[in-house]
């Protein structure tokens, strides 16, 4: 696992407060190989937005990294300082925000905020750096980009706007993508632009994407391999297609079987009775045993680990999947 | 036509969006109108769910305000089992008012974060001087059984509560003045998917129990499918498609229809790439002329770029586009 | 006392117990407070009472003996053998009666117009705002002083003593009233757009309990957060004009007038008149104040 771009292990991230410590992100690990998609879903409250604020250093206080590492290329960044941090944000990391006018300073113009970033990263002359941030722009699909880079944010739409954000995160040529929720602002119609740019861009420049959304269908259509976040824990992760199409943990199959679909008839959908915990109020064992049919005995005491499943790499923390006397495998036996 | 419980027709409302007197003097523009929803006609009949599908623009929620009364119609009219919506005031106004309720968008907004839920609840009630004293308070209990909740939380005070357990208060309001429509708008596009379809599943549960009818609006086509008998397919403000709900996914007819068909994204992993469509939905305040979607519009000819397009009768409904037009006057 | 355990383990508690400013503060103004309120029980003396003053008790300095009778006191006397400390207790009460009336009637006034610009919009909105913006620009005490004079060119001589406090709580709540009702205007404009208040407006829920019932409670929270501070400003207000003399008559001293009158004092050497009520009104605007820039940052979800 050596040859992975990003590595994030055990992570923990807490939140102190007067009424005691919360544990936000309480021990994740996943790997990013070069040029992969993985898609980070989960359902607000599950971590995924504070997973990729942790790993660019961007952690809003009194949040903190409390334990675990991530390992950048095999070197730790999550002890590295502000400035250090900064550096390899945008050089090394981009990002792309579900808003995409918070990620766009409105005094300047898309020309400014994009030479600037260029040169920053690039020792290359203004001109050069011009030349080069028009040619972004027409990538990404800006009509008339030599024209419109003069242009302020404001006077580019939504969807423009994204394409906007999506060349200033690209223009230092990053290995990873740290994309949360790109398409949640945008209309129907214009995800698709997005998230096929997304995916066609970074496969062409060999960039690695860690694509985080609530939104099922993205992922599907995005990502190689997927991560399921719950009350701020990996349920399931493992490649796209048999995470989507054959859920193990029980959380992934509510959460597929809750999602309507334009193929299904009129049955009523599938749902998991109650609601994420609050993060003061996780429970003991599995975090998801009060919501889960399934839950037996040990669900309650014991926290399940991520196992792996299969040759896939697929792994699921669940006690139905442990290996030694659990309930699936008497019934496999049997 | 006895089973239309609201009727709506020619329904056109405009926002005067005028920079202020004094700066129109100085810079001499003219008054600015954008319109919301143009020439929009359908009927709901009793019993059934009618969605109204769109983007953003499209003027959905529009339509919501107007037909629970947050707004006036600049034109046309909306009949509520034969009562003209407009003009109507006093007793009969409100004797109406009891009869249609409106679910909202953000539960987190929709309740006032300094009453008690039971008190929330209890307002329709109140106002409608429906009950008294403890009846009110068992009642409360009953509404709150009813969506899925406790009588006990009657107590409790919104912040307490998840966003799934928010949008059941809200329906328990709702509910409350035992109404036989409600406008639910983009319901549960606040929520998480699964919580979605408690909601969802609930929402189904009641209008068969109470037979309730809905107008349901939505920008996501997959919770259209799972609730709409039948569907209306608004771009910038104009319906430019209406069918029954199975039709509509199985053959729909106006371009800009299929064309939000194909950018719901693929979960069965068939293989079915999403058709990426060109363009962005253009500025109401200046829409194109002729029809509306002619410049995103793969089947755009020159008569699409000056003339309205008429209503076409399809299998279920109609649609409003002249390549149809054409269409089925060659066969 | 289950409510009373809920209410200490709130944040704002919390935040009170955290911060040893807003304790001291609050002990502070507490003690004043509760001095002036208690006034007549607890100052040693009434200096209101012509009987029991003894003119040879002039010019006492704090703490010493007075030459001619021998009697001491804290903090000395003025020129006509006033204890003047229980002075600053009466002048306390008169000061915080003014600024506390000041901010309620400057309160009541402001929520009312606040609210009716917010709900109404249009043109009552502009008219409302445009008289608020008219007199932001001038400053709040001179429009206390014109109100003021032009109020007493009203009023019978005859009546003036006794309407003088009135006059001067009418005068500071005029001059005060924008801020509340711009921070009311404000807030009621968001939250008439938000959907509880839509949600009862498809009920049919009567405008007028629209406004009182759910816009009202929601934006009282940045309201008294302005108003402690206002109390400070209202406070000093008084002193002000009582200063210039055109506040409350001498008959009925606040701490301003206390000041006026010792600053008479000053260079002939009996600076306790002076300096002790001076003390007492910083002491007063200082705690309120601190207490309302506490109470703003506690209530302020972005600095917590």
């Amino acid at each position: 696992m050596t040859d992975a771009l990003l590595s994030v292990r055990n992570l923990r991230v807490e939140f102190p407060t007067r009424r005691g410590v919360l544990t936000a992100i309480d021990d994740v690990s996943f790997d990013i190989m070069p040029g992969e998609v993985l898609g980070v879903v989960g359902e607000s409250g599950a971590g995924k937005s504070l997973t990729g604020a942790a790993i660019i250093g961007l952690l809003e206080p009194p949040g903190r990294i409390a334990g675990g590492e991530i390992l950048l290329k095999g070197e730790r960044i999550d002890n590295l300082g502000a400035e250090a941090m900064r550096r390899i944000r945008g050089k090394r990391i981009g990002m792309v925000f579900q808003d995409p006018l918070t990620s766009l300073n409105p005094l300047y113009t898309v020309a400014q905020q994009l030479i600037e970033t260029i040169r920053t990263h690039a020792d290359i002359s203004e001109s050069e750096a011009r030349k080069k941030a028009i040619a972004l722009l027409d990538r990404v699909g800006i009509p008339a980009a030599a024209r419109r880079i003069d242009d302020y944010p404001h006077h580019f739409s939504g969807g423009m706007r994204q394409r906007v954000v999506i060349a200033l995160a690209l223009c230092a040529e990053p290995e990873l993508v740290i994309a949360d929720e790109p398409t949640t602002a945008l209309d129907v119609s214009v995800q698709s632009q997005i998230i096929d740019l997304i995916k066609e861009i970074c496969a062409e420049r060999g960039a690695a994407v860690m694509l985080i959304t609530h939104d099922m269908g993205v992922i599907a259509e995005t990502a190689d391999r997927v991560a399921v976040l719950y009350a701020g824990r990996i349920a399931e992760i493992g490649p796209v297609r048999q995470v989507i199409t054959a859920p193990e943990h029980p959380y992934t199959a509510g959460l597929m079987g809750s999602i309507p679909t334009l193929t299904q008839t009129d049955a009523r959908l599938v749902q998991i009775p109650g609601a994420m915990p609050r993060l003061n109020a996780i429970p003991q064992g599995c975090a998801f045993n009060p919501r889960c049919e399934k839950a037996f005995d040990r669900c309650f005491k014991e926290r399940p680990a991520p196992v792996l499943r299969d040759a896939d790499g697929r792994k699921v923390a669940c006690w139905l999947y442990d290996a030694i006397d659990t309930p699936a495998k008497e019934q496999a036996n049997g | 036509m006895a089973d239309a419980l609201l009727k709506i027709e020619h329904l056109t409302r405009y926002f005067d969006i005028s920079k202020p007197f004094l700066n129109r003097m100085l810079e001499r523009d003219e008054k600015q109108f954008l319109t919301a929803v143009a020439d929009v006609s359908f009927e709901i009949k009793r019993g059934e769910t009618f969605a109204l599908v769109g983007e953003s623009g499209s003027g959905k929620s529009t339509i919501a305000k107007l037909v629970v009364g947050l707004l006036a119609a600049s034109e046309g009219t909306i009949e509520f089992d034969g009562h003209k919506m407009t003009g109507t005031t006093g007793t009969e106004m409100r004797d109406l008012r009891r009869r249609f309720q409106m679910i909202f968008q953000d539960p987190f907004a929709s309740l006032n974060p300094r009453w008690r839920v039971g008190d929330i609840i209890a307002e329709p009630i109140h106002t409608f001087g429906l009950l008294k004293g403890a009846d009110v308070t068992n009642r409360v209990g009953e509404l709150l059984d009813t969506v899925g909740l406790s009588a006990k939380d009657a107590e409790k005070f919104p912040h307490e509560f998840s966003g799934g357990q928010r949008q059941r208060i809200a329906i328990a309001r709702a509910l409350s003045s035992k109404p036989e429509f409600i406008v639910c708008d983009e319901p549960t596009s606040a929520l998480d998917v699964s919580v979605q379809a408690q909601i969802l599943n609930l929402m189904k549960d009641l209008q068969d129990e109470m037979g309730l009818t809905y107008l349901f609006i939505s920008h996501d086509l997959s919770v259209v499918r799972h609730m709409a008998s039948r569907i209306g397919v608004l771009y910038l403000g104009r319906l430019v498609e209406v069918a029954d709900g199975k039709t509509l996914f199985s053959s729909p007819q106006h371009p800009y229809t299929q064309m939000l068909l194909d950018a719901v994204p693929d979960l069965a992993l068939s293989g079915r790439r999403r058709k990426p469509v060109d363009g962005e939905i253009p500025n109401p305040i200046n829409p194109p002329p002729g029809c509306a979607f002619h410049p995103r519009c793969p089947l755009a000819m020159d008569r699409c770029k000056v003339d309205a397009p008429h209503q076409v009768a399809t299998e279920t409904g109609y649609a409003a586009c002249f390549a149809l037009e054409a269409e089925a006057k060659a066969s | 006392m289950n409510r009373l355990a809920r209410m200490w383990d709130s944040d704002i508690a919390w935040s009170f117990r955290n911060s040893p400013v807003a304790i001291v503060a609050a002990i502070i103004a507490l003690i004043i407070v509760l001095g002036a309120v208690f006034a007549p029980w607890i100052a040693p003396h009434d200096p209101f009472n012509s009987a029991s003053l003894n003119l040879m008790d002039g010019f006492t300095p704090p703490g010493e003996p007075n030459q001619f009778t021998g009697n001491t006191y804290l903090m000395g006397t003025d020129n006509q053998g006033r204890d003047i400390f229980s002075t600053i207790l009466y002048g306390a009460r008169i000061s915080l009666f003014v600024g506390f009336s000041a901010v309620v009637f400057a309160l009541v006034l402001g929520i009312g117009l606040g609210l009716l610009a917010g709900w109404r919009g249009g043109w009552v909105d502009s008219l409302i705002m445009r008289i608020a913006d008219v007199q932001l620009s001038f400053p709040s005490i001179l429009i206390a002083l014109l109100i003021f004079g032009v109020a007493r060119g009203f009023i019978p001589p005859s009546m003036r003593e006794e309407v003088a406090i009135w006059v001067l709580i009418v005068s500071i709540g005029l001059s005060d009233w924008v801020q509340y009702a711009r921070v009311v205007r404000g807030a009621a404009m968001v939250e008439k757009s938000k959907e509880y208040v839509q949600a009862a407006r498809v009920i049919g829920v009567h405008p007028a309990r629209i406004v009182l019932r759910h816009i009202l409670p929601n934006v009282m929270g940045p309201v008294l957060v302005i108003a402690t501070i206002g109390l400070a400003l209202a406070i000093i207000a008084e002193a002000t004009l009582s200063f210039l003399g055109v506040g409350v008559p001498p008959t009925q001293p606040s701490l301003g007038t206390l000041i006026r009158i010792g600053q008479q004092y000053l260079f002939s050497g009996e600076w306790w008149i002076l300096l002790f009520p001076a003390i007492a009104l910083l002491l007063l605007a200082l705690s309120v104040n601190l207490l309302g820039d506490w109470l703003r940052d506690a209530l302020n979800p972005r600095l917590r």
